[in-house]
């Protein structure tokens, strides 16, 4: 991308005056909205909305055989699509190398802070386990995808209940009332870098003129539980270390939206 | 012999029985089935004498001769520039159409116009094939620096321009921003960045109350509460930019 | 035993509720939300654009192209490895079929009108859904139509016709027929026509007799949900 170009160049002019495209300062987050259970078909669902930026997250459980090399642990899953009903820019097809990033931002996050106790998924070392799967799709893209996927994926599992299990076939018609053995929420915050600049809840203009961003996953706790460093530009230590306070504080205040 | 089922200035949908009889007569977005005439695209009733008109509300832009536009650069050819102008079809621009000024062959067409520039255009011809020639020749048709553009529905574009360029006028006043709509929905906006949000937040206001009445009140009361009291100057000038 | 009564309580030719809304994704030219019973729909619509890949263009009239897809949580049981199945291939089919005869696409030589159906939640009439939601976003676009296109499957369950077929019905212990139809309602056209099941000449014809009623109410639904978006359009004389 031209370096020189107009929207970067008008970006980085409001940025000095402390103004993004839309008004907000920049370390303003838009209005953050979760709501749960929005897919009866899924053991857990939720919706999240940020801004006008929509996404679906929707938890399946199933009883599979474990890894190998795991035999008393459940099993995670995620995976994401960016549907082309939520952007002009998606196209139909397979999850390109954007939405496969996204998954596997949002799936470390989960993994690496142990939210869900894999060990208590266990019904039958060696033979049987619950499998977890979250499926995160967009339903309109204004920007900041990373933050609402992980924040959705997260309210997914909080929502979810077990199924029905009679040791050898799953009921999912009768659901129970046994939820998910989760212990954390882990939340991921993208903040951009453009120019001198830092911001948070990016804009899809802000995000085509980024030079580095950094997707931050934190527990409550403050522990850093996943990094994600993405753009053209190298950042220095004292980008990270303001990056990842940003990040801090922008957490605490989501995860008071689940 | 002829009867009017749906009032005027309502909303119709696709389908919907608008007259009965052989007095009216289908004119845009509106078709005749037997007896009836239905309309034939969501949009907003209006007679015309006795001819049934549905103005449309939504829907991407089609380019139209004559229009004014603002176009932004996607590609430099050995004879012009092409132009994405916020529709499906591309638009060029061919030297000859963009200045009187001598090129020599083979010259470096950037120092013109280069890539991502954003330019105010003039649509001189549409081919049946949507094939779109611009110039730049012409009062107000220029290269834009700085500022920022807004797409907006391009159905609302008349509502924004105002009668006479009131309602545009009424925005850069408020906000001291220069302001250019384009016919495709694109909007040049260029001032102080916290005025240039509060001139985009009334398009966007216009925009999406354009059908309740008193819209010109509404816009007023808005900018005067985030810019004070507006001062309109006693006669307004017609200047190019604001078509 | 004659199916008399409704699993979920519904009379004969009733449908499960509609809740129909335009204009629910702001990226979309044209969008909607169609609900059924418990099987939810969204549609967006982007077009005309520009038609990629070249070959694909058609110098006379713009194309009209729709993808159905449910979400991998979307379906009755098991999750649904995401990706488009073959039974995805051909709903996409037969709904572009099923709204090809209202649209008139000759102003966009070269160009495509792309329809997507998105559903994060089933329970059996998904493609009826999907064709609703898609008429809705169709003429939220602001695309030429001569009439907004209804769908709604009717069918027999152990004798009895019914109207709008739920997941029980559809999977019902007895003999059933499923048949899924889109309506063009100013013309009585039908443009989506299939079938599950066994069933007589005669019982079809006075099943689809009984769906008539049904896809007119559903269509006045439809066009609701887009007077409800756009309300009292007038533009002022000032």
């Amino acid at each position: 991308m031209n370096k020189k170009n107009p929207v970067r160049e008008h970006i980085l002019k409001s940025l000095q005056l402390g103004m993004r495209p839309d008004g907000r300062a920049l370390e303003q987050y838009r209005n953050v909205e979760v709501t749960y259970g929005v897919s009866k078909t899924a053991e857990g669902s939720a919706l999240v909305k940020i801004g006008d930026t929509e996404v679906i997250a929707g938890a399946k459980l199933s009883v599979e055989v474990p890894f190998p090399d795991t035999p008393d642990e459940g099993i995670i899953m995620v995976n994401a699509e960016l549907l082309p009903l939520s952007s002009p820019r998606f196209e139909a097809g397979p999850p390109g190398i954007e939405a496969v990033e996204l998954a596997r931002v949002v799936d470390r996050g989960l993994r690496e802070s142990k939210a869900l106790d894999l060990k208590k998924l266990c019904i039958k070392k060696g033979e049987k386990v619950w499998a977890v799967s979250v499926d995160i799709c967009t339903i309109n893209d204004a920007g900041n995808l990373f933050d609402a996927a992980g924040l959705a994926a997260i309210a997914a599992l909080q929502d979810a209940v077990f199924p029905s299990y009679d040791g050898t076939e799953v009921d999912y018609d009768t659901k129970t009332t046994e939820k998910l053995p989760l212990s954390k929420t882990p939340i991921p915050i993208t903040v951009l870098k453009i120019g001198d600049y830092f911001i948070v809840d990016a804009l899809q203009e802000e995000m085509a003129s980024v030079d580095s961003r950094l997707t931050v996953t934190t527990t409550a706790d403050g522990t850093i539980c996943s990094l994600q460093k993405g753009g053209d530009v190298a950042i220095t230590l004292a980008d990270i270390d303001k990056m990842i306070t940003l990040s801090l504080v922008q957490a605490k205040m989501l995860r008071k939206k689940l | 012999m002829g009867n009017l089922l749906v009032e005027e200035r309502t909303v119709v949908v696709p389908g919907e029985k608008i007259a009965e009889g052989l007095d009216y007569l289908p004119a845009n977005g509106a078709y005749r089935k037997d007896d009836f005439i239905l309309a034939g695209r969501l949009g907003l009733l209006i007679m015309d004498g006795r001819a049934v008109k549905i103005i449309p509300l939504s829907g991407r832009y089609m380019p139209k001769r004559n229009d004014v536009i603002i176009g932004k650069v996607i590609d430099v050819t050995i004879s012009g520039w092409r132009f994405e102008i916020n529709c499906a079809y591309s638009a060029m621009l061919s030297m000859k159409d963009a200045t009187s000024d001598f090129i020599a062959r083979g010259a470096d067409l950037t120092q013109f116009f280069n890539l991502d520039d954003m330019v105010v255009v003039k649509i001189v011809n549409v081919t049946s094939q949507k094939l779109v020639d611009l110039t730049t020749k012409g009062p107000g048709l220029r290269k834009l620096y700085g500022g920022r553009i807004v797409l907006v529905n391009c159905n609302k574009v008349p509502r924004i321009i105002g009668k006479q360029g009131s309602m545009v006028s009424l925005i850069k006043n408020a906000t001291g921003c220069k302001i250019i709509v384009g016919q495709n929905g694109a909007i040049w906006i260029d001032g102080e960045p916290k005025n240039e949000v509060i001139a985009i937040e009334a398009i966007r206001k216009i925009e999406q109350e354009s059908h309740i009445s008193g819209l010109t009140d509404r816009v007023t009361e808005y900018l005067e509460s985030k810019c004070g009291k507006i001062q309109m100057p006693a006669q307004e000038e017609q200047p190019q930019e604001e078509q | 035993m004659a199916y008399t009564k409704r699993l979920d309580g519904r009379k004969q030719k009733e449908f499960r509720q509609i809740t129909a809304k335009a204009g629910v994704i702001k990226n979309a030219d044209g969008s909607a939300y169609f609900k059924i019973g418990n099987t939810v729909a969204y549609a967006a619509v982007y077009g005309p654009r520009e038609l990629h890949p070249k070959f694909m263009q058609d110098p006379s009239t713009g194309i009209l192209r729709c993808n159905y897809n449910m979400m991998p949580f979307a379906g009755m049981g098991n999750r649904v490895r995401p990706g488009q199945n073959r039974r995805a291939k051909e709903i996409s089919m037969v709904t572009q079929k099923a709204l090809l005869p209202v649209v008139d696409l000759k102003e966009f030589p070269n160009a495509v009108i792309d329809v997507f159906v998105e559903l994060p939640q089933t329970d059996a009439g998904s493609r009826c859904a999907g064709i609703c939601a898609a008429s809705i976003a169709l003429a939220d676009a602001g695309i030429p139509m001569k009439d907004l296109v209804s769908a709604v499957s009717v069918g027999t369950v152990d004798g009895t016709i019914v109207v709008d077929l739920d997941y029980g019905e559809e999977a019902y212990d007895g003999s059933v027929a499923d048949i899924p139809i889109a309506y063009i309602p100013s013309t009585e056209e039908i443009s989506l026509l299939q079938m599950d099941g066994e069933i007589t000449k005669e019982t079809l014809l006075e099943a689809l007799e009984i769906g008539k009623i049904a896809w007119h109410e559903i269509i006045e639904i439809q066009k609701n949900a887009l007077k409800e978006k756009y309300k009292v359009s007038g533009e002022e004389n000032e």
